[in-house]
């Protein structure tokens, strides 16, 4: 038994088994530290994951050694070892950039808990993505999300509205995994199995009303979970009051993970043979997208919260992504993950900006960043930079994801979607550009709440959030990795799914 | 008209399941008071137990607990020393094509048989026997877990092979220790008896307790929040909560929507 054959298990059982040991440790530094190193650990397990993906293809682990069909299969292929490798890296950066700003606004003596939580929220997402059994991907995105309530509560020592927060999603979120429970019945009424593989040999042919109700329980399920565009209720409120580095975790993998499992489950489980699909992707997937392009991203232009101005922005940019899977082509898909992935970055570090602010204003109020430049320069050009790659300007990733989203549209004769995309990112211009000229033209406040010393945040802080952004510049201009890599893992879901229509 | 009543009543269980799913989701969304929105995602979650244990119901099956045969060891894993006689390797093969049912564990124990093929003592066969009896009702079992349609075949195929393998063993244990006969013998009965009973699929029911266990937990922390929010708020009345919040947020003044999560 060596390391190398039980790597697939890794990521999901370092950080499970490492968690409950923060709880044991002192508080203070320890447990932030034994929490950093954890996640680097399980960073490591998911690069070397991704590596051994690219090299041999298909990697499957049956869990406890039984075979497939009836045991759980651990399942990586090209486009979930990039998912994984995406959420563990994340966590990498914010484990080291969450001890400031954790100390600031969690209670000294709920630390442990915290960082305690933000590991089984880590095992979560892992879990949900490496799976290849449907009814595990329910255990796991339960466990992240029960963690995920408990940490946006955390937020209420700051904002009692967290609570509410908290609150909403929790029934919100409760009923978005029941309903893909019962679609996940559904479908083993109709076929006898659970594994996502054998699921998709036997649902082949099948076309009844169980697997299509099946479908629309978890596609509804899992949209509620993604914040799809009319399910997003929850998402702003719990962004906004969430602890600043839970903002910025969740918001760059807990709905990216979502997403995963959604074009999971259309290309792997259903795929193409499924007649139901094609009418899911023109009159759900694609004006679904497109509203939420367009009226999240409109909402964002008024809001005087950055948090929930940025969080509107994340229902905006899912948008996007529903909209290159809707093409159901090998680009569109690519575009869907590349954005996934490029989405990632741009908010974690945008999130990241907002909790430096936080840390110094102690405030996320729009009028807490006038004349931000002047303090804070860092920061500020931390936030416009990846500001810019949320609009979408050359040499960002933003740009990447905007390239790869078009030409899959025109690609797809939907010349119109083109235009809708350029359209709403103008949009994102006025959200972004009102942040910019508050922070490069305004003079800062001298007395009043939103005063902000001369210092700048903390190193600890800094060299993260600018590692996510040197990210956002390197992936801007090199696009091997994600686009290339992307585009493959595309390839193989489309072949799985049975090739394009 | 007649068989339209039967076709509402012969799936009563069905209705049950709506029913209870309906009334949880509408106290959901009905209902301002906290603690009843919890009840009422408890009520809509048992309505998913119900319909999970609904699709694991065979009529006439009973609970999936193993009757008859001791199963001292853990079947199917195999982690004891095997010993055959030649005979078996040929008659593995029966056992195959007539357990097409339980053909993985079929042709698992064909290959143990074949790859073990120095004669090993007759105690040694038993203890097979029993490991191979394990290991054919293991998977028979859940063979039939995933043939919903068929249920019965799995169990039976198994019981099939389990006796041809029992007659083998018991002739070529006649002829020797008295000892081993005898377990041949109440393997035997216990096989006959077994072939008999129809299982319920066990798997769901597993799947549920985990959906409860997780369904628990899920109550417990919106619970927790709920007492929390009574502590910073004073009540748990969603629009009460909703007016101190906007009050919070915009200074008493009522703003447009939109602005509210």
């Amino acid at each position: 038994m060596n390391l190398a054959a039980q790597l697939p298990v890794l990521p999901i059982i370092t950080p499970l088994i490492l968690a409950p040991i923060t709880l044991l440790l002192p508080k203070g530094r320890a447990p932030w530290a034994w929490a950093t190193i954890v996640s680097w650990l399980t960073f490591a397990a998911c690069a070397f994951l991704l590596a051994a993906v690219e090299d041999v293809g298909v990697i499957s682990y049956q869990l406890g050694d039984w075979a497939p069909p009836l045991g759980i299969e651990y399942r990586v292929d090209l486009a979930n070892g990039l998912v994984l490798f995406l959420v563990s890296a994340i966590a990498a950066v914010v484990f080291p950039f969450a001890y400031r700003s954790v100390q600031l606004e969690i209670d000294d003596r709920q630390s442990p808990f915290f960082y305690c939580a933000l590991l089984i929220c880590l095992t979560g997402l892992l879990g949900v993505t490496i799976t290849g059994d449907a009814f595990n991907v329910f255990v796991f995105l339960e466990i992240s999300s029960l963690s995920t309530y408990a940490l946006v509560a955390m937020g209420a020592r700051r904002d009692r509205r967290a609570l509410t927060a908290a609150f909403n999603y929790l029934i919100m979120g409760t009923i978005g995994a029941t309903f893909f429970v019962i679609g996940v019945g559904l479908l083993y009424q109709a076929t006898g199995t659970l594994n996502m593989a054998d699921l998709h040999d036997k649902l082949a042919g099948q076309s009844n009303r169980v697997v299509d109700a099946g479908f629309a329980f978890i596609v509804v399920g899992i949209g509620l979970k993604l914040a799809m565009f009319p399910m997003h209720l929850w998402l702003p409120g719990a962004y906004t009051y969430a602890p600043s580095a839970v903002s910025a975790f969740l918001a760059a993998t807990a709905t990216k993970v979502a997403v995963y499992v959604l074009i999971r489950f259309i290309f792997t489980v259903f795929g193409f043979d499924f007649e139901f699909l094609g009418a899911a992707f023109t009159y759900v997937f694609l004006p679904l997208g497109l509203a939420g392009m367009f009226i999240a991203s409109l909402v964002a232009v008024f809001q005087e919260d950055v948090k929930r101005m940025l969080a509107y922005s994340s229902v905006g940019q899912i948008g996007y992504m529903l909209l290159g899977l809707s093409f159901a082509t090998v680009e569109g898909l690519t575009a869907s993950l590349v954005h996934v992935f490029n989405h990632a970055l741009m908010k974690g570090a945008l999130f990241m900006a907002v909790a430096c602010v936080v840390l110094r204003a102690g405030s996320h109020s729009i009028h807490a960043f006038s004349g931000l430049a002047k303090r804070m320069p860092y920061t500020t050009w931390a936030f416009i930079i990846s500001g810019l790659s949320l609009v979408g300007v050359p040499l960002t990733v933003g740009f990447v994801s905007k390239w790869y989203l078009l030409q899959a549209s025109f690609a797809a004769g939907h010349w119109y979607a083109g235009f809708l995309i350029v359209a709403s990112s103008l949009i994102a211009v006025l959200y972004i550009g009102r942040i910019v000229e508050m922070m490069l033209l305004r003079e800062p406040a001298e007395e009043g709440p939103y005063a902000i010393p001369r210092r700048d945040a903390p190193l600890s802080m800094l060299i993260p959030m600018w590692f996510l952004v040197a990210a956002n510049i390197y992936f801007g201009v090199n696009t091997e990795l994600t686009g290339g890599l992307a585009s493959r893992a595309a390839e193989a879901l489309m072949f799985m799914a049975g090739g394009a229509q | 008209m007649e068989s339209w009543t039967d076709f509402v009543i012969a799936r009563y269980n069905y209705w049950i399941v709506i029913v209870l799913m309906m009334m949880g989701l509408y106290t959901v969304f009905a209902r301002g008071n906290l603690v009843k929105k919890i009840v009422g995602l408890n009520i809509f979650q048992t309505s998913v137990f119900i319909f999970y244990i609904t699709i694991g119901k065979i009529a006439g099956g009973t609970a999936p607990i193993y009757i008859g045969g001791e199963l001292d060891h853990g079947g199917g894993h195999g982690e004891e020393p095997l010993g055959g006689e030649g005979g078996h390797g040929g008659e593995s093969h029966d056992v195959q094509s007539i357990g097409d049912h339980g053909a993985e564990a079929g042709a698992s124990l064909h290959s143990k048989i074949e790859n073990t093929l120095d004669a090993g003592d007759i105690k040694a066969a038993a203890n097979e026997l029993k490991l191979g009896e394990g290991a054919i009702s293991g998977e028979g079992g859940h063979d039939a877990a995933s043939l919903h349609t068929a249920p019965d075949a799995g169990p039976e195929a198994g019981a099939k092979i389990v006796n041809d393998q029992l007659v083998d063993a018991g002739k070529s244990a006649a002829d020797s220790i008295e000892l081993t006969i005898d377990a041949a013998h109440g393997a035997a009965e216990a096989a006959a008896y077994h072939s008999e009973v129809i299982y319920t699929n066990p798997l769901p029911h597993v799947l549920i307790l985990t959906a409860i266990v997780v369904g628990v937990a899920g109550t417990a922390v919106g619970l927790a929040l709920a007492v929390r929010i009574r502590e910073a708020y004073g009540t748990i009345e969603e629009d009460e909560l909703e007016a101190m919040d906007n009050v919070a947020e915009f200074g008493g003044a009522a703003q447009p929507a939109g602005a509210r999560a």
